[in-house]
């Protein structure tokens, strides 16, 4: 099924160690997933499942992972290239991209994650 | 390298010299007796030659100028002025830009400006923009009102160890002398409270302003400062503070001076001689202060003029400016520094229409011209809380004539007729009183008199030459000249360079940085030490090995040597 | 083995300045005191080793010398008419004002990572002002703290114990138990978990949770509804009781607010909050800064330029009007045509939209590590590490200057020196 749930992204201690190790496996660990509760991560399948990620702006394939702390209908992606897939660009005049607060929908898939090197060859 | 400057008429009021023709010889940064015949000559022509302008009291760099420039972008988009190939670009009016504060400055004639007020914690960040303002000397005198380590060895009555203290702070914020803030009042204003008079006592501390602002005294002048204490009084900013003004003053009949100056400076005099109880009762009280001045010998005061039209208030005295944001309902900055003391920020616009600016215009000039003596009034606004220190031509040009107070008089409210006496006040200055107010005066105010105010053999060599003849003008009709021509220098010499030529910015020299080095017994930096050790491990969020400023951010250093061992000055 | 004591640590903006740094020949083998974040950058990671140089973005780097890419580089921003500088929140002030200079020599924009972190702050400040205190006020006196959207464990994660939570000092002896700590958040995050109440304010509706407070606190309680942002006006009718009852209450704020909807006007409004509180009791508030120095930034850029951030040479004078010369409008309406990223990863920090142009204009790194920002640059020029192998000044964020030591010596030329040698090679191209 696909759930459509809000998506803010932000920063976690794991993307912040592996701020400067980019290139590394511990950081596509550290920020290519998506938290959701356990109820709504329910509805797409077993944590370390991938789940597709999509809004208006783009899609982006991460891991899914349960988080209790967030409330129903609250997805969140650790900042950085992946969530950044997906966010909102708009800065509103002031600057600031909106990278929290984006409406999006979450499905199960069997595809893969990108490498980081691989998600940014998409732009060029 | 030699420069001679011919037919000057030169006010020099150190050497008694008052508009007399006379030649003045440069030498490797040096006015000298003479010069050979292969040094450079500037023919003044008649014209108004003065040393470089000294400023004791101006807001130039540091924590709250740049949270007034942060704050204000508004005020950064006026006085926009694009790079060229000598200058970086000018910004702002209230709070400008590093290389702005020392282009204009310098375009005026000054070459040596004092910051007013640096917290030790902060003074790593005054020291880093000082490093980037161009061409003056400038120093900064360091906060010691509500210390703790101040108000602990006040309490304990122990004069060494508080001696021994402010060496270390100055040493530690690289300072140039001891300013203190509503003393006790910072502290307090940590939990929003304040204090109200020289008495009250500060909760946990158990001391008072009145013994704050004495012991200090007692200490800059055991430690042989150059510089007295420099205070900006409790209360101020409030109708009837002139009471505590004139309290404070009388404090300093209970101290003796080290040397050839007052023992107490009390600054921006403008927020500190109002009379009444209320916004609406507010009247002058510039002749009571004056009063005082005139029958007293061992205190100074500045102006803090107010100019017309756009400030940005800024100042340690943290619940002053909580209460200016109340009345203003605008911006509002506020930077508490633990252990030390408080600050605020806060936009201002002085209209010409409202009573209280118009009465507030009058205090500094009559404080001027009702004091009789000039050494102990200087010309100041403040910068940037009476107004910008591009003014001071307007203040010069109000001092000298009576015409054009009167042409100002007759655009502001009628309050100025009724609660202020300026209307009635007929001094005129002459060149040689501003030459005292804006030179010698706070030359030796500052204590550094022997190098800087004067154009006697050994000064530094910054002078200024105004474009107007003064045996041939009249101030007093001629104001609007007057006070173009201090607007723009036709020269300024730094150190024996030409820095300014008609008006414009021609080389960008580095100044130094004066700060004082003062000495006291090893044993009493011991036992001080102990307690400041202390105040690190439990207190501070700082370590103590990370607190003082380091040699990188003096880079041209002028170390001034004080201390209760030898008094000597290098 | 040497021990350097009192260091500093160039992760956060907690600048802790109490590490012990052990090294052994040129390596840091251990840093004691140090966070999880603070110990990784420290202990370091793989660097580029060399200059690179591509012409074709899809083609592979080929290593070239400090000079070539130096040189290159000075082509690129001299040719270009509208270059971004963007970046330096992991550089010291020393190069922030080498940066300036260069992009007043080549009339760009400079704009640094506060764009997509606290820029809406310097908003706010410029509507309200900042009634703010060091963080050693915080820790002696402070009773009531409260977290909005920011997360200490996770990204500041010695805060709480050095200034904020549990620290004691003189009027605060009993530490974490004689304070009151509120968390507001979206998430209830692991910061949410350690404190005495959770607002759980639904996403988007900051502002409409701080106006309640406001209405409230000024006695119009009358005029909440019963439930404000997923509220309960009962808790936030007991949370401006507890707000009212400290004797010195402080705010930390996060992306929570400056990224959520009403951007710099939560800010704003948390601020009048703050304003009207005062008028109780004291209270400061504080933006939780990320990037070591990224305060410092603003510091250097505010007294050189007038301007905190986002600041446009093209006219000579600086210009500033973020949503205008912020990087990533410039980006987005693909009006920059070169960009200069250095000490900041836009690559991995920009919206896909903006990383998209960055891919199609001539790009720039100067940077220690390989990343995204990497993946779309033509000329990569490594440095030394700011605040590691480099000494100088970086501004806490609460506005306390600091200096850095050296740990080790730099493996490469530092920053300044590169930006020195390419505004060398700028001023010859143009002939000044």
């Amino acid at each position: 099924m696909t759930l459509k749930v809000t998506l803010i992204t932000g920063r976690t201690i794991n993307q912040g160690a592996n701020l400067e190790n980019k290139t590394s496996s511990d950081y596509l660990e550290a920020t290519a997933y998506c938290e959701l509760n356990s109820k709504d991560a329910g509805f797409l399948g077993k944590p370390g499942s991938n789940v597709k990620v999509k809004s208006r702006h783009g899609e982006v394939i991460v891991k899914l992972k349960e988080n209790n702390g967030n409330p129903d209908g609250i997805a969140f992606i650790p900042m950085g290239p992946w969530a950044n897939a997906v966010i909102d660009p708009d800065t509103r005049g002031c600057g600031m991209p909106g990278f929290k607060g984006i409406p999006v929908e979450v499905e199960a898939t069997n595809d893969r994650i990108l490498l980081m090197k691989e998600l940014i060859a998409r732009y060029k | 390298m030699e420069l001679l400057i011919k037919n000057g008429a030169v006010y020099d009021p150190k050497n008694g010299i008052k508009g007399d023709k006379t030649d003045i010889s440069i030498k490797d940064g040096k006015i000298v007796d003479k010069v050979s015949s292969k040094a450079s000559v500037i023919d003044a022509g008649g014209r108004l030659v003065m040393p470089g302008g000294v400023d004791a009291h101006s807001h130039i760099a540091g924590a709250k100028v740049n949270v007034g420039r942060i704050m204000r972008p508004e005020d950064t988009r006026s006085g926009l002025k694009p790079r060229t190939k000598i200058t970086r670009p000018y910004t702002g009016y209230t709070v400008p830009n590093v290389y702005a504060m020392g282009y204009r400055y310098a375009q005026m004639g000054y070459t040596t400006v004092f910051e007013a007020a640096q917290a030790i914690m902060k003074a790593r960040h005054t020291h880093e923009e000082l490093e980037e303002i161009p061409i003056i000397d400038k120093g900064a005198l360091t906060l010691f009102g509500s210390n703790w380590p101040t108000m602990d060895f006040v309490r304990e009555k122990n004069m060494d160890k508080l001696a021994a203290y402010v060496a270390w702070g100055l040493l530690a914020s690289r300072g140039f002398g001891v300013k203190v803030v509503n003393p006790g009042g910072g502290e307090m204003w940590g939990f929003g409270k304040n204090v109200t008079g020289l008495d009250d006592v500060v909760p946990n501390f158990d001391v008072t302003p009145r013994d704050i602002i004495v012991s200090l005294m007692k200490v800059n002048e055991m430690l042989g400062l150059p510089h007295s204490v420099h205070l900006h009084c409790n209360n101020t900013g409030k109708p009837g503070d002139y009471k505590t003004t004139l309290a404070s003053m009388e404090l300093a009949k209970q101290v003796r001076p080290s040397k050839d100056r007052q023992v107490l400076h009390v600054t921006h005099l403008t927020f500190n001689a109002m009379g009444g109880t209320n916004w609406g009762d507010f009247e002058s009280k510039a002749d009571e202060i004056a009063n005082f001045l005139n029958n007293s010998e061992n205190v100074t005061t500045d102006m803090g003029q107010l100019i017309f039209g756009s400030a940005t208030t800024m100042t340690a005295d943290g619940p002053l400016q909580y209460a200016n944001a109340k009345l203003t309902h605008g911006k509002w900055g506020n930077g508490d520094v633990e252990l030390e003391d408080a600050s605020g920020v806060v936009p201002m616009y002085y209209a010409r229409q409202v009573s209280v600016f118009s009465i507030m215009w009058a205090i500094g000039l009559e404080l001027a011209l009702l004091t009789k003596d000039p050494y102990k009034v200087l010309l100041t606004t403040d910068h940037p809380n009476g107004g910008p220190f591009v003014n001071y031509p307007e203040v010069i040009a109000l001092l000298m004539s009576n015409k054009k107070r009167q042409e100002e008089i007759k655009t502001l409210h009628e309050a100025v007729h009724k609660r202020t006496k300026i209307p009635g006040i007929e001094r005129e200055l002459d060149f040689n009183d501003i030459a005292i107010m804006t030179r010698a005066g706070s030359a030796k105010v500052l204590g550094l008199l022997d190098t800087k105010g004067h154009l006697g053999a050994g000064a530094d060599a910054d002078i200024a030459i105004y474009d107007i003849q003064p045996d041939q003008i009249d101030p007093s009709v001629e104001h609007a000249k007057v006070k173009s021509a201090f607007s723009s220098a036709a020269y300024t010499i730094k150190g024996g360079e030409i820095v300014v030529k008609d008006g414009q910015i021609v080389a960008t020299p580095m100044g130094r940085t004066f700060w004082v080095d003062a000495s006291v017994p090893d044993q009493h930096t011991d036992i001080m030490m102990k307690d400041i050790r202390l105040k690190f491990k439990n207190y501070y969020s700082i370590n103590l090995a990370n607190y003082m400023v380091q040699d990188a951010y003096v880079t041209h250093p002028n170390v001034v040597k004080a201390g209760v061992i030898s008094v000597e000055v290098s | 083995m040497a021990v350097i004591t009192d260091a500093l640590c160039p992760f956060c903006g907690c600048t802790c300045d109490d590490l012990t740094i052990v090294t052994e020949g040129n390596k840091i083998i251990e840093a004691k005191h140090a966070c999880k974040l603070g110990a990784a950058k420290i202990m370091g990671h793989h660097r580029i080793k060399a200059p690179m140089m591509r012409t074709d973005k899809n083609g592979n780097f080929k290593e070239v010398s400090y000079e070539e890419a130096i040189n290159e580089t000075a082509k690129i921003l001299v040719n270009s008419k509208r270059p971004l500088l963007y970046g330096w929140a992991s550089a010291l002030c020393e190069v922030h004002k080498k940066g300036i200079l260069l992009a007043e020599e080549v009339g760009g924009i400079i704009d640094n990572t506060a764009s997509v972190c606290h820029g809406p702050s310097t908003l706010a400040v410029h509507e309200k002002g900042l009634p703010t205190s060091t963080l050693g006020q915080v820790k002696n006196r402070a009773d009531v703290v409260v977290f909005w959207g920011s997360n200490p464990v996770q990204a500041h994660p010695r805060h709480m114990g050095r200034y904020s939570v549990f620290a004691k000092g003189f009027f605060s002896d009993k530490g974490r138990r004689g304070r009151k700590i509120i968390v507001a958040d979206v998430r209830k995050t692991e910061t949410a978990n350690i404190a005495d109440e959770y607002i759980q304010v639904q996403q988007g509706s900051d502002y409409l949770v701080i106006s309640a407070l406001r209405a409230i606190l000024s006695g119009h309680a009358d005029v909440v509804p019963d439930a404000v942002g997923g509220v309960p006006k009962e808790q936030l009718v007991k949370l401006v009781d507890t707000l009212k009852a400290a004797k010195f209450g402080a705010v930390f704020f996060g992306m929570g607010l400056t990224q959520s909807q009403g951007r710099y006007k939560n800010i704003d409004n948390a601020i009048s909050l703050i304003f009207e509180l005062n008028s109780f009791t004291k209270y400061v508030i504080m933006p939780m800064r990320g990037h070591y120095n990224v305060t410092g930034f603003g510091q250097v850029c505010s007294w050189e330029t007038g301007f905190a951030t986002a600041v446009d040479f093209a006219r000579g004078v600086p210009y500033y009007n973020p949503g205008e010369t912020a990087a990533n409008d410039l980006l987005l309406r693909k009006e920059a045509d070169a960009a200069m990223i250095i000490a900041g990863d836009a690559g991995a920090h920009f919206p896909a939209n903006s990383v998209r142009h960055l891919a199609k204009i001539p790009v720039v790194q100067i940077d220690p590590y390989w990343n995204p920002t990497t993946e779309v640059a033509n000329v990569v020029i490594p440095t030394a590490i700011c605040g590691i192998e480099v000494e100088g000044t970086a501004y806490r964020m609460d506005g306390v200057s600091l200096r850095y030591r050296k740990m080790i010596e730099p493996t490469h030329p530092t920053d300044m020196e590169v930006l020195d040698r390419i505004t060398e090679r700028v001023r010859e191209i143009k002939g000044d």
